[in-house]
C-alpha cells in the first residue's frame, strides 16, 4: 500500500514537472485576460490567434520563411551527406574515424562565438540576411546527425545484395540506385527529419546572419517575449512544438534498432 | 573491378569543406580576434572581459555546472529505476512520461519556462490553490534558478536516454545475484550499474554542458539582468558596440570551460583503458 502511494506521488510529481510548463503555454495561446492573482485565465478566446495570423501580424511569413529554410537545409545536407556516408560506410578511407568526429565539432564547441563570426565572415561575401546565409549555416550544425545517420544507415544495407546485383551484370551506379539506396531510405529519412527540426528551431544562428531580414519562427517567438506578449509568444511556441513533439513520438520507427547501433561507428 | 582509391576522398570532401569553412574558419577567426586590439595584438580584451565580466564567467560557470549534476542525478534515477524497478505499469509510466522534452528547443522551454515560473504562472497558481502558499507569499523563480530549470527540463530526456539505453544493454544476471545476496537496489544502482554506463552518461552530460554553456534564448528571456550568462553577454557587445574583441575574448573563455570538462573525460577514459589492460 505505501509503495503505491510513493510510487504514484513520485509519478504524479513528474507529469505535473513535464507537462505543467506545457500546460502553461496552452492556456496562454488562448487566453484573452490573465492576471495575478488569479490561477486560471478570467478569459478565454482566439482573438490572438486572428492578430498572429493577420497578414500584419507576422506568422505565417515567418512560418513560411522557417519552413524554406529548413527544407532547404534538409536538400543541401543529404546532397552533402548522401555521398559522404556512403564513402564512410562501404568505401576505402584514410583517417575514417578522424573524418567522423570532425563533423562532430560544430556539436562539440560552444557554438555562440563561432555564429558571431560566421556573421562577420558572411558581411563581406553579402551573405547575411539572406536565405542562402541562413541555410548554410543551419547546414554546418546539422550535418552531424545527416552523416553519421547516413553512414549508419548505408552500413546497416547487408553487401550480399549489392554483390548479387553487381554479379548479375548491374552497374556501380545501377547498383546504388536501385539497391543501395532504397534499403537505406528509412534512415535516410530519419536523417533528414532530425535536420528539419534542428534548422526549424535554430534559434541563435539565425539571430547573428539572417535577423532582421530573414524572420523565421523562433525569431518571432523571441521578439513577442521579449515584448512581454505572452499570448503571441505562446501561440508561436505551439506551432514550433507540434513537430518536435510529433518527431518524439514517431522517432523509433524510423530510428530502427539495427541502425541506431551503428551511429557514430 | 575495385572502386578508385580517389573515390572515397572525393564523395567526403564537400561536406568536410562544408565543416572547414563554416565552422574550423570562423572557430581560429575568433580565436585571433580575441587578441587583436585597437593597438595591435595583445591581451587588452581579456583584461577588459575580466574587468566587466567576471561575476558573469562564474555565474555562467555554477548556472551550468550546477544543471549538469542536476541532469546526471535525474537520469541516472529515471535510467536506474527503467532497469532495476519491481513494477513494469510504473516503468512503462515512466518510460512514456521521461521523454516529452526531448525535441523541444531550448527558445521554445525558455518561453514555457519564463511563463510557468512567472508570479502569476502555474506553478504559483497551484500551490496557491493547494493551500501551499497565500497569493502574498508566491515568488517568482525567473532568476538563476529559472535558467537552471529550463536546461534541467529540456537537457535531462536526452542524457536519460543514452544512460538508459546502455543500462538496458548490461547483463541482468549480475543485478539479480546482488539481490539474492541483499543488496538494496540503490545500492546496485550506485555500485554495480553506474560505474558500467559511466562512459555514455559522461558523454552525455559533456555535451549537454557544452549545449547549455551556447544557449543564447534561454538566459534572455528568463534573466537578463546582471549577473547573467556571458553568451547574453557576447551578443550584447556584438549589438550594443560591435565590439569583437571582447565578445571573442567571453568566447575563448567559453571554449576554455568545454575544454575543462573534455579534458576530465579524457582522463577518465585513459585511466579506463589502461586499467582494462
Amino acid at each position: 500500500m505505501g509503495r503505491w502511494l510513493v510510487r504514484g506521488l513520485c509519478l504524479g510529481l513528474l507529469a505535473f514537472v513535464v507537462f505543467g510548463p506545457l500546460a502553461n503555454m496552452v492556456l496562454w495561446a488562448f487566453t484573452e485576460r490573465w492576471y495575478f492573482p488569479h490561477a486560471l485565465p478570467i478569459e478565454y478566446g482566439f482573438s490572438f490567434w486572428g492578430r498572429v495570423f493577420a497578414p500584419r501580424g507576422g506568422a505565417i511569413e515567418s512560418l513560411v520563411n522557417s519552413a524554406v529554410i529548413a527544407v532547404g537545409t534538409v536538400a543541401m545536407s543529404l546532397a552533402l551527406a548522401v555521398p559522404a556516408g556512403y564513402a564512410l560506410a562501404r568505401l576505402r578511407l584514410p583517417f575514417r574515424s578522424l573524418i567522423l568526429l570532425a563533423f562532430l565539432l560544430p556539436q562539440a564547441f560552444p557554438n555562440l562565438p563561432v555564429y558571431i563570426n560566421i556573421a562577420r565572415i558572411f558581411y563581406g561575401f553579402g551573405l547575411n540576411g539572406t536565405y542562402l546565409g541562413v541555410v548554410l549555416v543551419h547546414t554546418s550544425h546539422g550535418l552531424v546527425y545527416a552523416v553519421w545517420i547516413a553512414t549508419a544507415a548505408f552500413a546497416s544495407v547487408e553487401h550480399e545484395l549489392e554483390e548479387a546485383a553487381r554479379n548479375i551484370g548491374a552497374g556501380a551506379m545501377h547498383t546504388f540506385w536501385t539497391i543501395t539506396l532504397p534499403l537505406a531510405a528509412p534512415g535516410l529519412m530519419a536523417s533528414a527529419i532530425f535536420v528539419f527540426l534542428e534548422s526549424l528551431d535554430e534559434f541563435t544562428g539565425t539571430y547573428f546572419v539572417g535577423a532582421p531580414d530573414v524572420q523565421t519562427l523562433p525569431l518571432l517567438l523571441y521578439s513577442a517575449s521579449a515584448g512581454g506578449n505572452y499570448q503571441i509568444a505562446s501561440i508561436t511556441a505551439l506551432i514550433l512544438l507540434v513537430p518536435s513533439i510529433a518527431f518524439m513520438l514517431v522517432v523509433e520507427r524510423f530510428l530502427r534498432a539495427d541502425v541506431l547501433a551503428k551511429v557514430g561507428r | 573491378m575495385k572502386a578508385s582509391p580517389f573515390l572515397g576522398p572525393l564523395l567526403v570532401l564537400p561536406a568536410l569543406g562544408v565543416i572547414l569553412l563554416l565552422f574550423v574558419w570562423p572557430l581560429l577567426y575568433s580565436l585571433v580576434g580575441a587578441f587583436v586590439t585597437g593597438e595591435g595584438w595583445g591581451l587588452g580584451n581579456f583584461a577588459k572581459t575580466v574587468e566587466l565580466y567576471r561575476s558573469d564567467i562564474l555565474f555562467t560557470f555554477l548556472i551550468v555546472g550546477l544543471s549538469t549534476l542536476l541532469i546526471a542525478v535525474f537520469a541516472v534515477a529515471i535510467g536506474g529505476y527503467l532497469v532495476l524497478g519491481s513494477n513494469p505499469r510504473a516503468q512503462a509510466i515512466l518510460r512514456w512520461l521521461y521523454r516529452w522534452p526531448l525535441f523541444i528547443p531550448f527558445i521554445v522551454a525558455g518561453q514555457l519556462m519564463r511563463t510557468f515560473l512567472a508570479k502569476n504562472g502555474l506553478l504559483n497558481g497551484m500551490l496557491v490553490e493547494a493551500g501551499l502558499l497565500t497569493p502574498l507569499q508566491t515568488l517568482s523563480f525567473l532568476d538563476w534558478r529559472g535558467i537552471v530549470i529550463a536546461f534541467v527540463w529540456k537537457q535531462t530526456p536526452f542524457v536519460a536516454l543514452l544512460v538508459a539505453g546502455a543500462m538496458a544493454g548490461l547483463d541482468r544476471s549480475m543485478f539479480e545475484a546482488a539481490r539474492n545476496l541483499g543488496a538494496s537496489r540503490l545500492r546496485i544502482l550506485v555500485e554495480i550499474v553506474v560505474p558500467q554506463v559511466m562512459q555514455t552518461l559522461l558523454v552525455g552530460l559533456i555535451l549537454s554542458f557544452v549545449i547549455m554553456l551556447s544557449v543564447l534564448s534561454v538566459p534572455l528571456m528568463i534573466n537578463a539582468q546582471t549577473p547573467t550568462m556571458i553568451t547574453a553577454n557576447m551578443a550584447f557587445r556584438i549589438n550594443a558596440y560591435g565590439d569583437y574583441g571582447v565578445a571573442n575574448a567571453l568566447g575563448v573563455i567559453s571554449y576554455l570551460m568545454a575544454g575543462a570538462v573534455a579534458w576530465i573525460y579524457l582522463r577518465y577514459a585513459v585511466r579506463e583503458r589502461m586499467e582494462q589492460r
